[in-house]
């Protein structure tokens, strides 16, 4: 997770020796001379249910979250200011989301967390209203905003700012920017993975790392899922214990004590299960994050293809326009051309056609150069901040997901400590036996 | 303090405890307490014998003399001590171990190694080291329970097993079986009456137990215990006995119940034992793709295989200790419902041939025979037996499930040791390696800016 507390500051004036959200080390991280958001406390509250109609006019509850800021420099100087607060409901958090994927193709955009309860074990709900699903979620928005908010590119976008400042007209602003235009669409972007020529090696591994990510993250969710399912059973099970030895006590006389107290112990037990796979949840969680970040990764490589594609695309067709003001320069024809067979079926044509195509041509061959420039810098430049976002994503993930593992090896720990606790309970009373 | 309340005392003649001589020694001997036993003031110290003779009683050896012989003191167990620990003699010692398997043309069976040590003179050797099957116990066990069927015969394990499910000469399935034939012949060897049945003298002894050739000596007693006819029916049974009965059923009812619960906690294991398996593999599997998180993720995957490892002993240890002490408990209990029942039948018969004698006398002035007195003799002297038997069994069957359930907390805490340490160590290696990092991160930091 970027941060659990609710301590955060968006952005940095110093470069070498800050210490970013996370308490690591930040210098290579911040952008220089950009304008950076003012220093701002941002947290995800509260939850609440709402009813309302909806686009197709129809009754439908949801839910939504308060998103509550503060200016960060008032809260450290004492000050206690009221924050600013609206109500965000999870389809506006997507639709910032969508926004930032298609403005910021170069970077690896912080996930949202699950639209729908995945990797239930039996005992969680999959309902979307559940109380503990709405909380998790609650706490796995907070943490989008948080690290879309310290991203040294994201932190700057004017929308970003209206989401968490502008309750009404929002909307509007981003729809104004016109991004769902400029986004690419699927099929174009798949084509491109199927044709691209000489995609850059680092992103193709890049790319097959995110497949691999993803495919492991999901594995391990699915695994631990059933390994928890499986642990409650035996936890419950021995609820069991506690039932028969108390009526087992009842016909004892100087067992019966033990016995009892024994009994009860089985049963605590049996109860601590539930709190010990509720806090497993945030793990699973943390682990969640990842899958979808890996996908986030994906977009970026695939974006790359695509920039690589139209430049090679681009490229193609500046060559066949050349050949063809060659062709028709010096009539000789060296490739197939539809022109060039009706050219032999019908004759040749009058010297002005010649001219105004010759002419045509050398504007579409001008156009398609600029077009080639175009392209060659969008390519390069994509490539050159994906490669650092890249690079900065990387360090995220092996920090978190080392801490994540950390924090399940505590977890892990602190379950067997209790389980040492309660059998040593037991134990004592059988010796009373 | 004298005995007061009569512990099934022989009817003929109301002797004082003192002046019945024990059946087994020489009539000339004096009777004098055990040398653990406290003998408090204020009791009459007359103990010689007024006569030779021997007590007529029914059962040579009976429970009820070998106790007051040895425990005059009543108050014995008010220091909360274990009130018969005392009355075990500690003279005979035995132990069944080293299993061997034999290959015959005709069959293949285990043997085990029988070793006795003793100082009683019933003994002609010191020491004695046999070989016997399980044959040879369910013999030794029939001829208790004929010859001694006022007691209570601990139980052996299960005679038969389901030749495709379970393998007979398995490792693990000899060693519970050896276990629990150990359990049983040491509480034979602890009991103060069946001790001393030479029927178990031959079988810690003889070389070949000639099983076909029954001791005479005692069958002639048991068999008329044995042969109580079946028409009598009970009036009212003591209240003593009922209790015994109820608390049998209810006992039973609730081992029953921890069985299945053993039995499913075992399921539960194996299967999360399963899952957990397959997890561990997941991580070494992520940990291929990785760099930097290579060994942390493989940290893991070895941390889970332990807790594997663990899981797996415990559950090994609950399949082999715990379960077959239950089931030993409840064959034990299956066997001492059937001493109840012929104890009830003793009183019926008792009780029918007492109503029918008297009738007669009514009638013709016939005088109660014998035989109704000897009926009543034997109805006493079961019940006593029975419930010196009942206090020894309740205070076993304390230890021993204060041992089993002790020992199944154990078990877990253990396993849960083992986990801690296993994560914890991963944590040192994981945080270990961030120093590392930070101190390598910040060394560079040095070098490019300087100091």
């Amino acid at each position: 997770m970027a941060d659990d507390g609710r301590e955060e500051s968006l952005g940095t004036d110093d470069d070498s020796d800050q210490t970013g959200a996370d308490g690591s080390l930040n210098n290579t991280m911040v952008e220089e001379g950009s304008t950076l958001m003012r220093r701002m406390e941002i947290c995800v509250a509260e939850a609440e249910k709402r009813s309302g109609k909806n686009a197709v006019s129809m009754q439908e509850t949801f839910t939504v979250y308060l998103i509550e800021t503060r200016p960060m420099d008032a809260v450290a100087e004492g000050h206690n200011p009221a924050p600013d607060c609206l109500w965000r409901r999870y389809s506006e958090f997507e639709l910032l989301r969508n926004y930032l994927i298609v403005t910021y193709p170069y970077i690896v955009v912080p996930p949202l967390p699950e639209k729908r309860a995945e990797f239930v074990w039996h005992k969680l709900s999959a309902d979307n209203m559940d109380p503990d699903f709405v909380e998790r979620r609650r706490v796995g928005l907070e943490n989008f905003l948080l690290r879309v908010a310290s991203h040294p590119v994201l932190c700057n976008d004017k929308i970003l700012c209206y989401f968490l400042t502008e309750e009404h007209g929002w909307k509007e602003a981003v729809y104004e920017t016109g991004f769902q235009a400029k986004a690419d669409s699927r099929l174009r972007a798949l084509s491109a993975t199927f044709r691209v020529r000489n995609p850059d090696k680092c992103f193709m591994e890049m790319k097959h790392y995110s497949d691999e990510l993803q495919s492991h993250t999901s594995q391990l969710l699915r695994a631990r899922a059933r390994v928890a399912d499986r642990l409650y059973g035996v936890f419950k099970v021995h609820g069991n214990y506690g039932r028969v030895f108390s009526e087992w006590s009842a016909i004892e006389k100087e067992m019966g004590d033990g016995l009892q107290s024994a009994g009860h112990h089985m049963d605590a037990y049996a109860a601590s299960i539930d709190d010990i796979l509720e806090e497993e949840e945030h793990y699973a969680d943390q682990l969640k994050e990842y899958l979808f970040y890996a996908e986030a990764l994906r977009a970026v490589c695939r974006k790359h293809e695509l920039t690589q594609f139209e430049l090679e695309m681009a490229s193609q067709d500046l060559i066949s326009k050349k050949q063809q003001r060659e062709e028709l320069a010096t009539g000789i024809v060296r490739t197939f051309s539809f022109k060039g067979m009706t050219n032999k079926l019908f004759g040749q044509e009058a010297p002005e056609q010649r001219e105004a195509r010759l002419k045509l041509l050398e504007d579409l061959i001008a156009e398609g150069e600029e077009t080639v420039k175009e392209k060659t810098i969008e390519r390069a430049e994509h490539v050159e901040k994906a490669w650092v976002d890249i690079q900065r994503f990387k360090e995220q993930k092996d920090k978190d997901l080392r801490e994540a593992l950390i924090n399940y090896a505590v977890m892990q720990i602190s379950m067997c400590k209790k389980g040492i606790q309660v059998w040593s309970n037991a134990k004592e009373c059988f010796l009373k036996m | 303090m004298s005995i007061s309340a009569p512990r099934g005392l022989a009817s003929s003649g109301q002797k004082p405890i003192t002046e019945i001589l024990h059946p087994l020694s020489a009539a000339e001997e004096p009777l004098s307490p055990g040398p653990d036993v406290t003998v408090s003031g204020g009791r009459d110290k007359e103990v010689g014998l007024t006569n030779g003779t021997p007590v007529e009683t029914p059962s040579p050896a009976s429970a009820s003399v070998l106790f007051n012989r040895l425990q005059l003191d009543d108050d014995l167990d008010s220091d909360g001590r274990d009130p018969y620990a005392d009355t075990e003699t500690h003279d005979l010692f035995v132990t069944v171990d080293d299993p061997k398997k034999h290959v015959s043309t005709m069959e293949t069976y285990i043997t085990y190694r029988v070793s006795t040590k003793t100082t009683r003179i019933e003994f002609d050797l010191p020491e004695y080291s046999v070989r016997r099957r399980y044959q040879d116990f369910d013999w030794l066990r029939t001829k208790l329970e004929d010859s001694q069927p006022t007691h209570l015969i601990p139980p052996l394990p299960e005679k038969f097993v389901m030749k495709g499910v379970v393998d007979r000469f398995s490792e693990e399935f000899v060693e519970t079986r050896m276990k629990a034939l150990d359990k049983f012949l040491k509480r034979v060897a602890d009991h103060p009456v069946l001790s001393f049945n030479p029927h178990l003298n031959a079988f810690l002894s003889a070389k070949d137990l000639n099983k076909r050739q029954g001791l005479a000596l005692l069958s002639k007693v048991g068999e008329s215990v044995k042969n109580v006819a079946g028409g009598y029916k009970l009036r009212v049974r003591p209240p003593e006995f009922c209790a015994m009965g109820e608390y049998l059923d209810t006992f039973n009812q609730k081992l029953g119940t921890i069985d299945r619960i053993a039995q499913r906690i075992l399921k539960e294991q194996s299967e999360y034992l399963t899952e957990l398996r397959e997890y561990g593999t997941v991580y070494a599997s992520w940990a291929g793709s990785e760099e930097e998180l290579q060994r942390p993720l493989e940290g893991v995957a070895g941390c889970v295989t332990t807790c594997c490892g663990a899981l797996e002993d415990m559950s090994e240890n609950m399949g082999q200790d715990f379960l077959p002490v239950l089931r030993e408990y409840i064959l034990y209990i299956e066997s001492m419902k059937n001493v109840l029942r012929k104890r009830d039948q003793s009183q019926a018969e008792y009780e029918g041939r007492l109503e029918a004698a008297v009738l007669r006398k009514q009638e013709d002035r016939t005088p109660i025979p014998a035989e109704v007195e000897k009926c009543q003799d034997k109805m006493e002297c079961f019940n006593a037996d029975l419930k010196a038997d009942w206090e020894r069994w309740q205070s076993n069957k304390r230890q021993d499930f204060k041992q089993l359930l002790t020992g199944m907390a154990d078990k877990n805490v253990t396993h849960y040791e083992k986990c801690q340490a296993a994560w914890e160590s991963l944590i040192t290696l994981l945080q270990d390696k961030q120093t590392e990092d930070k101190t390598i991160f910040h060394k560079s930091l040095h070098e490019v800016f300087g100091s």
